[in-house]
Formats: C-alpha cells, structure tokens, sequence
C-alpha cells in the first residue's frame, strides 16, 4: 500500500536576519486532503507555506514530497508539482486565457486549449478566455489565479488565503467553486487562513500556529476552537 | 611629465584663452550681480561653483597636458582606472543588487573596451594617448551613465514585480523566461537617452566634438561624420555594457534553487 502521506515536513526551520519565522514545524499533509494551517497575521503561515514550494529556502530541517527530500528535484519541477495560488492574484497583462497558460509559456511548452476551457468552466469562468486580465473583478482575478495553478496539474496546492481580499460574496463564490474543483479533481492541498469558518468548511485536519511554531494539532474544528478559547 | 605640463602653460595661445575666461566671467559676474539685486541669495553658490569649475577644467587640462608626454601603452593603464572610477560611481546606483561592482566593472570593460579596441584597429581612433584617452573617456562614461540607468532601473524591476516573478517561478519557469519582461525593461529604459540623442543628432543639437571641430577650422562634413562615429560608439559601448550587465545580473539575483534573492535597500 503506498504511503499516503504526500507532502511532509521535518522539524522545518527558517531565521531571517536572526528572526526566526518557521520553528521547528513537522507536518503531514495526506493524499486528497485539506489541510489547514490556521493562525493569526504573523504566526509564520506564509513563511511555513514558502518553503513548501522552496521559494524560500529552510535553515534546517527538510520537506519530503512523496518520500523524496525536496532537495533532489528539480526546482522548476518541484514548483510543477507543489503548486502555489497566492494571497494577490497578481495576473500579467494579457488576456484570461494567457494568464491561465503562463506555466506551460513559461517553459516553452504546449497549450492545452481543451483543458484550459474546461477549468475555466469548472471555475465559473465560461466566456473568459479571451478577455483582458486587467478588467476582472477581484473575485474573477483570483479564480483565474486559481485556474492558473491547477492548469500545472500539480500533486499538491498550497492556498495562501485565497479569497481574505475579497468582499464576502465575491469570498463565497470563491470557496465554493475552489471546493468543488478540489473535490472532482481529488486534489490534495494546503490551506492559509486566518478565518475559523473558512478552517473547518474546508479542511478536516490541520495545524494552528503562533509564533513560528505549531501550538495545536489535530482536526480543523478542534485547531480553531482552541483559538477561540484562547 | 610635469615640465611637459609646464609647456603648456607657458603657450601664447593660453593668455588668449585666459583673455576669453575674463570676458566670460564678466557675463558670469553679471548673474552675481542679478542674483544680489533680485535678492535671491545664491551669489554664493553661483560664484563658488563658477571657480570650482574654473580650476577643475584647469587642473584636467594640465594632467592630460601632463599625460600626452606619456608612451602610448600608459593608456590602457588610464582608461582601466577611468573604467575603476566609472565603476564605482556606478554601483552607487545599483547598491542592493548581488556582486553589483564585479558586474559593472566587467560589463563597462567589455562594452566600452571592445569599442574602443575594435575602432582603434579600424583607425578611427589614432593609437596616440592625445586619442585614446579623450575619446576612450568618452565611450566609457557613456557606458557608466547607461550600466547607472540599467542598475537603477532593473533595481526598481526587481522590486515592484517582485510577486510576479515568484508567481513565474512558481508555476515552475525557468529563471531567465521569469525575468525576461523585467531585464528587457531595465535594458530598454537605459538605452532611452542615446536612442533619443541619436534620433535628435544634427537637428535638435549639435554635439560638442562636431561643434569643437568646426570651431577648430575642421571640414564640417568630416566634423559630422567623426561626430557620428563618436555617437555610434557611445551607443555600441553602452548597448553591450547594458545587455551584458542584463544578462549577468539576471544570474545573480537567484539562488541556486532558483529563488529570487532579496534586493537590499541601499
């Protein structure tokens, strides 16, 4: 039976000009999961998140994917499969179906229209191909962020508070289609968010944290109850 | 070398061109003046900068009268110092960007130095010193004030695209195609002011070795054409200092594991 746990931290560690913003952090993230990183600003969620993808690089520690130190694969490869949806969308000019296809562009490689037009489907986008990225609403902004990771086909995505900029509705509508996408994809994934309803809709277990430093573990609604108690 | 630049002094020609200074400072005095009586309060400045001008340009007049004695080969010597000092002003601007002063000092070699060489051998340049180093100062100032504006501007880049290069490397681009757009701003923006005096030659301003040539009783079509050579230079020179400075900063602003390196402030 192969090991289900697909992305793994190990007494993960990164300082910063003597700051340390990720302390000693060991996490398992499983197959087809969703697993919440819950905590205030500053708790070092993002910082933890960065060097999942090794955007950052750890002082010490190690993140395995698949049972293989992150190490021995290829940056560009790694960032294939542990794909990343930041907190700003931060679209390039161009239209939507550009921006959807900047990672295949990026390496030179072909573009699979076909898929492209069904992802945008999936993502209530139908029609948006060929509109100009600059016009989208915040909301549509972040969905075509979205789409422009999951169009990398990565095995894991890490989602660093996807819809925490969006007005509430536009944050609903968000939720609900990143739900359902993660659910018909059956994908495995990393959630940043500082938002306690949006921990337990979306994830079934995870990590709170304060500090750099997990102080919790466990299923989300146990994680964010603590901090409201706290 | 220094009697060589006491011959100078004592040429007839100088107590005419110091006769030209006076007249000049009496319009020069003639602002002071103005200055005084509109009550600005920059008579100080004014006339300070005014001499401090003077006994520079002298004092360069007497080193290069100084230096025209020296063996040709000394000019290499020279011109690699100017490029030391072009250098150093130069990484001023690009204070912040990994290995900034090995990359300026290579790239304003390189563009300036393969100029230089190559239209030395083509003997648009005599292989005197009283030709090197005037014009081979030239080119390489020209190529600090472009790698200046390249550093500058690709500093900028770096920081306000910051997000989007992540974003690139993030969907898993190669480094170089993540930071094509930012590299070919800062190479483009450095290039703005010798495209423009290019585009402007002849029409908008007379540059000033073509003016110093006329003036020096020179064919005024020979005085265009050198001036044009001179223009071609300063562009070659600053291209290939600009795109070379492009090509090595983009390797050094990442890391090894293709991140993107954090751009001090300075």
């Amino acid at each position: 039976m192969p090991d289900p746990r697909l992305l793994t931290t190990e007494n993960l560690t990164r300082t910063v000009d003597g700051e340390t913003l990720v302390a000693d952090v060991s996490i398992e993230v499983r197959a087809e999961e969703v697993f919440v990183v819950f905590g205030p600003s500053g708790s070092g969620k993002t910082s933890l998140l960065r060097l999942l993808n090794r955007l950052d690089e750890p002082t010490s520690g190690a993140v395995r994917l698949g049972g293989t130190d992150y190490r021995t694969i290829a940056p560009r490869t790694l960032r294939q499969r542990v794909g990343w949806v930041p907190q700003a969308p931060t679209l390039v000019g161009g239209t939507v179906a550009e921006n959807v296809a900047w990672g295949p562009t990026l390496r030179d490689e072909p573009v699979d229209t076909e898929q492209l037009h069904e992802l945008l489907d999936r993502l209530g986008l139908s029609g948006f191909a060929d509109r100009d990225a600059d016009r989208l609403s915040g909301g549509e902004a972040q969905r075509v962020a979205i789409a422009r990771t999951l169009f990398n086909d990565p095995d894991v995505v890490l989602l660093d508070e996807p819809a925490s900029s969006l007005d509430a509705q536009a944050a609903e509508r968000v939720e609900s289609l990143l739900a359902d996408v993660m659910d018909a994809y059956a994908l495995t994934a990393v959630l940043v968010t500082h938002d306690a309803d949006r921990a337990r809709r979306l994830g079934r277990r995870g990590v709170r944290m304060e500090g750099g430093r997990v102080v919790r573990r466990g299923k989300s609604t146990d994680v964010v109850d603590a901090s409201a108690s706290s | 070398m220094l009697q060589d630049a006491l011959g100078y002094v004592q040429d007839p020609i100088v107590l005419e061109g110091l006769a030209q200074v006076g007249a000049a400072t009496v319009l020069a005095v003639l602002v002071v003046l103005l200055s005084w009586r509109r009550g600005l309060g920059l008579e100080s400045e004014l006339s300070g900068a005014f001499a401090r001008g003077f006994v520079q340009i002298v004092a360069v007049g007497l080193v290069i009268g100084g230096l025209l004695a020296v063996p040709v080969v000394w000019s290499t010597l020279i011109l690699l110092g100017m490029v030391g000092g072009a250098t150093w002003i130069s990484r001023q601007r690009g204070e912040g960007l990994p290995g900034v002063t090995q990359v300026s000092f290579l790239s304003i070699t390189v563009g300036a130095g393969l100029v230089v060489v190559t239209m030395t051998a083509a003997g648009a340049i005599e292989a005197t010193v009283r030709s090197l180093v005037p014009v081979g100062s030239l080119v390489i100032a020209n190529a600090m004030k472009i790698n200046s504006l390249a550093l500058d501007r690709l500093k900028d880049e770096l920081r306000d695209k910051r997000n989007e290069i992540e974003v690139g490397l993030a969907l898993g681009g190669p480094p170089r195609a993540v930071l094509a757009r930012p590299l070919r701003t800062s190479v483009r923006a450095s290039l703005i002011p010798v495209v423009d005096s290019l585009k402007s030659l002849g029409w908008v301003w007379i540059p000033g070795v073509m003016a110093g040539m006329i003036l020096g009783g020179e064919n005024p079509v020979y005085a265009a054409l050198y001036q044009f050579v001179i223009m071609a230079m300063i562009f070659a020179a600053g291209g290939l200092t600009s795109l070379l400075t492009s090509l090595l900063m983009g390797r050094r602003v990442m890391t090894e594991a293709e991140q993107l390196r954090r751009i001090g402030d300075g």
